[in-house]
């Protein structure tokens, strides 16, 4: 199956020699282009929400900068820029750009930052995050997915993401403590030492939800007392109370 | 003169055997599919795949002439087909690597899910054409034959469960294998015809079969279950396994990641979980086993819940736990030095492994004084319990997985209706609390659902004020609603606070409640559930108008708890598709509805087909296929709502899931079976149409009387030993299944008669009809209730009454 679709997409770069002179990421960053205008519409569209118009300028050039054709399966490249969530092998999937766009953004991130990640996938979420701040530490507990995700990430030259692979559970303690966490693989609860490792001030965002569609978000505060708070956040235009009248 | 012991047989006991292994592969497929991939998937796909049968009747009607020919070849080969296929077909449909999750991306996936079907279609359109075959060739014994399929297909629905608790689903798929050959080698015998070296051969294959290595008959779960998931996870393995109809459960170590499984944990909590085992049940719904610690002090993250609220209100002396399963809160309950715990758990292979394969693991708290666990139903439990507790616990009581991706949606479920909250309410001490925790979703679906019916369960024991006994809690992940047996007094609204101030869980009612206090601790935009509650309370009618999803009650004649589809929403969750909003739809509806015109559009071409050929042959015959259609049809749709219907008047009679289907199906198939022996000595005397008539008059009789009292006849008998009840049942259904069995075999005798080359389309209609009315027979409960489909049925059973088939010219 996997085989059938490589060739299709090996035909379509074969075309796209012919056609383009073999510039194939002139296609990809079209492709690019038009999902960061979707990305831009969905954001307004669920303001209300999001309380907030746009997304951080930071958030948009990082989405603009990371080849997320790179991060998934050769057979799936072609579906890359797709505002939808993808299957990376492994039983995981690589979450919709929208979703990574927001979560991002959520975090309110700063070039001084450091970021603790749970569950690395792909790599892309760490990647799109390691534009943005200083530090990226990424914690995978499927061992073939992170050492696939270290290699890409080295390849691709990422210098400033630290990855291994471990139980996420004790988050990274050394590098501790963090200015945002994103804890993406799915927990039966948050874990007490990843709130422990957050700096005062600092954010915790999770995706809630099954395998392949995002419920909603939850972001954790800090304030500088160290109390906590959550938000619950439906990253959807959907009201829910009003109905038809 | 040949001699007589030479003479073919009629094929009575090939043709029973064939039909034991093609309905056992039927609910056998639902369990493999459950297990490799989502059971509404599962649904689906076997809904479609039993269009083998409408098929087969038009592959018949087609080649008849060629296959009547050869018949002895067509008859054996078509069920030695059914077993070679039905080991073979499902190994390719497992290779297929369909994901339903992403069909609204992918469109190939559609095109798998078509060969799915097609692959799956087979095996049953092998058994049926054997079946078909010998009632084409017999006509004038089709009674015989009939009861022989009946009888065949009751014994495969008993024999099926059976070994279901003996052995693993994959060992059974290969025991069906089995059966088909040797049917096809008993239809050998029977028909004289065949070398000993074809019957060895025979012998042979059906040795292989049973005997494939374990590695060839393997299942792949899809990689997205939660225990492929979770086997993906560094150091994780399953260290046991157990198997029945109830499910199979997977026991999961992982000694370098361990298990830490506390739904909805405070962020105020900063213990860590005791030690872990993973079980999965069919590769999904994950639950725990904790292992027991030094102290229980070690355990207070279980009072770190939402669920553990009830335990500050006051001191609880009696607590029943509804799915104790691994004793997470069992484990709460001693923690909070309860007095006496109850338990109930369904699947008495759960209790062992807490209680003896796992006891020193758990600290043996199934077997402790305080401790006692029952292997029951709950809500029969609970309706026939004559305690009274302090505490009613219902933590999560389903699975976590189906019920996030919105698969559950279709499923009937009897302990969250309305009638059932009454009953736990009965069985509360007088101040007593029932306590329901559920996951928080966005928006609120099953927590207001609930809401709306404890509300409605209180004012039918005649509550004035219902708003005072009512408590409604939630965290980041979890909801819990408490229902009290009288009024909450300032002292408990006060411990309420209290223990949500120290857990940063937010208050989203009690009675009295101000706004500013519902939102503080896990901010939504707006406090969306305590501003529903509210207005629930207000014009409870205009919300349920309003809202987006149906959070009607659940009662037991629309026992749809998880369904919560409103058709005005769905164009509006299409177009958040780009915001991630599809996690919005209530998928197990949408699938019901896609499944049904499916089998519309597919029926329509299978029926229609055949026509052409007939257009010749109805001409001289002078049979109106209208009236075959009619009613074929109309049979097909009567017998099985009228048999939906009892499966589940009787689910909340017999209380067991598995002893219902076991008693309820067993009995219709065989009984009817045993009525269609009979029609052949009446029609003798009486003719075809007389004889099918008194059966349509004896279902109106039986069915109407039942529909009518069956509701307060069991309110009588449930308290009964379950024996009883069972004989009871058995009793109840024989003289309705008995008439329902007769005029179906009248039906296609008479065509014997009058016009034999239209039986394979009547038997093929009835086919589609069963496929047909099995899946609308859901969308009716859904919208109209149970009840009606007893009504249904006997308006069926009235039109076939009106369009016997039969020549012209004996009607006139």
């Amino acid at each position: 199956m996997e085989k059938i679709k490589s060739i299709t997409v090996l035909f379509f770069l074969l075309l796209n020699t012919f056609l383009y002179g073999g510039n194939t990421g002139s296609y990809y960053d079209n492709q690019r282009e038009k999902l960061i205008k979707i990305i831009k519409q969905e954001v307004k569209n669920t303001s209300k929400y999001l309380r907030k118009d746009s997304l951080d300028k930071g958030v948009i050039d990082a989405i603009n900068s990371v080849p997320r054709h790179k991060f998934v399966p050769f057979y799936s490249r072609l579906n890359a820029y797709e505002n939808r969530p993808l299957p990376i092998g492994h039983g995981q999937t690589i979450s919709q750009p929208y979703i990574v766009a927001i979560m991002t953004d959520l975090l309110n991130l700063k070039p001084s930052d450091r970021v603790l990640e749970i569950g690395t996938g792909s790599g892309y979420q760490a990647a799109i995050a390691a534009k943005i701040v200083k530090e990226v530490y990424s914690i995978e507990v499927i061992e073939p997915l992170g050492l696939k995700a270290k290699k890409r990430l080295k390849r691709l030259g990422y210098k400033n993401i630290k990855t291994r692979i471990a139980d996420g559970y004790y988050g990274w303690k050394e590098h501790a403590p963090y200015d945002a966490i994103i804890v993406t693989a799915s927990a039966g609860h948050i874990p007490p030492p990843l709130l422990k490792q957050l700096k005062p001030g600092g954010k915790m965002i999770i995706p809630v939800g099954s395998f392949i569609f995002v419920q909603h978000l939850v972001l954790i505060q800090k304030d500088q007392k160290g109390d906590l708070t959550t938000r619950q956040i439906m990253p959807v235009r959907f009201v829910p109370l009003t109905g038809k009248h | 003169m040949a001699n007589t012991e030479m003479n073919p047989r009629l094929p009575i006991f090939s043709i029973a055997l064939t039909s034991a292994g093609a309905l056992s592969y039927e609910i056998l497929l639902m369990k493999l599919f459950s297990i490799i991939q989502w059971h509404h998937f599962a649904y689906m796909i076997i809904s479609l795949a039993l269009l083998g049968y409408g098929a087969s009747g038009t592959f018949l009607a087609l080649f008849q002439q060629r296959l009547l020919k050869h018949f002895p070849f067509a008859y054996i080969s078509n069920i030695f087909l059914f077993g070679v296929s039905s080991i073979v077909c499902f190994l390719f449909a497992q290779e297929i690597s369909f994901n339903p999750l992403e069909m609204f991306w992918d469109y190939k996936q559609i095109a798998w899910l078509f060969i799915i079907y097609l692959l799956l279609t087979l095996p049953f359109f092998f058994a049926a054409n054997g079946i078909g075959l010998a009632i084409m060739r017999y006509k004038t014994d089709i009674s015989r034959l009939y009861r022989a399929d009946m009888i065949g297909a009751g014994l495969g629905s008993l024999g099926i469960l059976g070994v279901l608790y003996i052995f693993f689903p994959t060992s059974i798929l290969q025991i069906i294998g089995t059966v088909g050959i040797v049917a096809a080698a008993i239809g050998l015998k029977e028909l004289r015809i065949g070398s000993k070296k074809v019957f060895l051969l025979f012998f042979v294959i059906s040795l292989f079969l049973l005997f494939l290595p374990n590695k060839a008959v393997e299942l792949k779960l899809s990689q997205y279950k939660d225990l492929s998931q979770t086997l993906r996870v560094k150091g994780a393995k399953i260290i046991d396994e157990f198997s029945s109809p109830l499910g199979t459960l997977s026991v999961v170590q992982n000694t370098q990641v361990p298990f830490r499984y506390v739904p909805g944990l405070s962020l105020a909590c900063l213990t860590e979980p005791s030690l872990q085992l993973g079980i999965f049940t069919n590769g999904d719904g994950m639950s725990v086993l904790t292992k027991y610690p030094d102290s229980l002090e070690k355990l207070n993250y279980l009072d770190y819940q939402t669920s553990a609220l009830a335990y500050h209100l006051r001191k609880l002396n009696k607590v029943l736990i509804i799915g104790a399963g691994g004793g997470s809160d069992i484990l709460q309950a001693l923690y909070h030095k309860t007095q006496k715990i109850d338990g109930v758990e369904l699947n008495p292979q759960m209790v062992e492994i807490v209680k003896n394969k796992y006891g020193d693991f758990t600290g043996n708290i199934y077997s402790l004084k305080n401790v006692n666990i029952h292997i029951a139903e709950a809500r029969e439990f609970i309706t026939s319990s004559k305690e009274k507790y302090d505490l009613i616990q219902m933590d999560m009581v389903d699975s976590a997985g189906a019920s996030s991706t919105g698969l559950q949606s279709i499923s009937e479920n009897y302990l969250y209706t309305v009638e059932s909250i009454e009953n736990s309410i009965n069985t509360l001490s007088p101040n007593g609390y029932l306590s329901i925790s559920r996951w928080i979703k966005l928006p609120a679906k099953d927590t207001l659902k609930l809401f709306v019916m404890a509300l409605e369960a209180l004012e039918k024991k005649g509550v004035k004020e219902p708003q005072k006994q009512l408590m409604l809690l939630r965290s980041w992940q979890t909801s819990t609603l408490i229902i009290k047996n009288s009024p909450f007094d300032k002292n408990e609204i006060q411990k309420l606070i209290n223990f949500s101030d120290k857990r940063f869980f937010d208050m989203a009612y009690y009675y009295g409640m101000q706004s500013p206090e519902a939102n503080r601790y896990n901010i939504l935009q707006e406090p969306f559930v305590y501003n529903s509650v509210k207005a629930i309370l207000q014009d409870r009618e205009k919300f349920l108008k309003n809202y987006k999803f149906d959070v009607s009650a659940a009662t037991d004649n629309k026992p749809y708890f998880y369904h919560y589809f409103k058709w005005d929403t769905l164009s509006e969750i299409f177009s958040l598709k780009d915001q991630g909003g599809l996690h919005l739809l209530e998928w197990g509806y949408l699938i019901l509805i896609a499944s049904f015109f499916q089998a519309v559009v597919a029926s329509i071409v299978l029926i229609i087909l055949p026509l052409f050929k007939y257009k010749k042959a109805l001409k001289e015959e002078g049979v109106g296929k209208r009236d075959v259609l009619i009613y074929f049809f109309s049979l097909g749709v009567g017998f099985l709502f009228i048999e939906i219907y009892f499966i589940q008047k009787f689910i909340l009679f017999l209380g067991h899931p598995i002893i219902t289907i076991a008693v309820v199906l067993s009995s219709f198939l065989i009984f009817a079976g045993l009525g269609s022996g009979y029609s052949k000595h009446l029609s003798a005397l009486k003719g075809f149409r007389t004889t099918a008539s008194y059966g349509v008059l004896g279902i109106f009789v039986f069915g109407g009387l039942y529909g009518l009292t069956l509701d307060t006849l069991f309110t009588y008998l449930i308290t009964l030993p379950q024996i009883l009840k069972i004989v009871f049942s058995i009793l109840l259904i024989a003289p309705l299944a008995f008439t329902m069995g007769i005029p179906f075999p009248m039906g296609l005798s008479q065509l014997g008669k009058d016009s034999p080359s239209l039986i394979p389309w009547g038997w093929g209609v009835n086919g589609c009809a069963s496929v047909i009315s099995a899946i609308g027979a859901s969308l009716i409960s859904i919208h109209f209730g149970f009840s009606s489909l007893i009504i249904m049925a006997l308006i069926f059973y009235l039109i076939t009454f009106l369009f016997f088939p039969e020549k012209i010219s004996s009607k006139n």
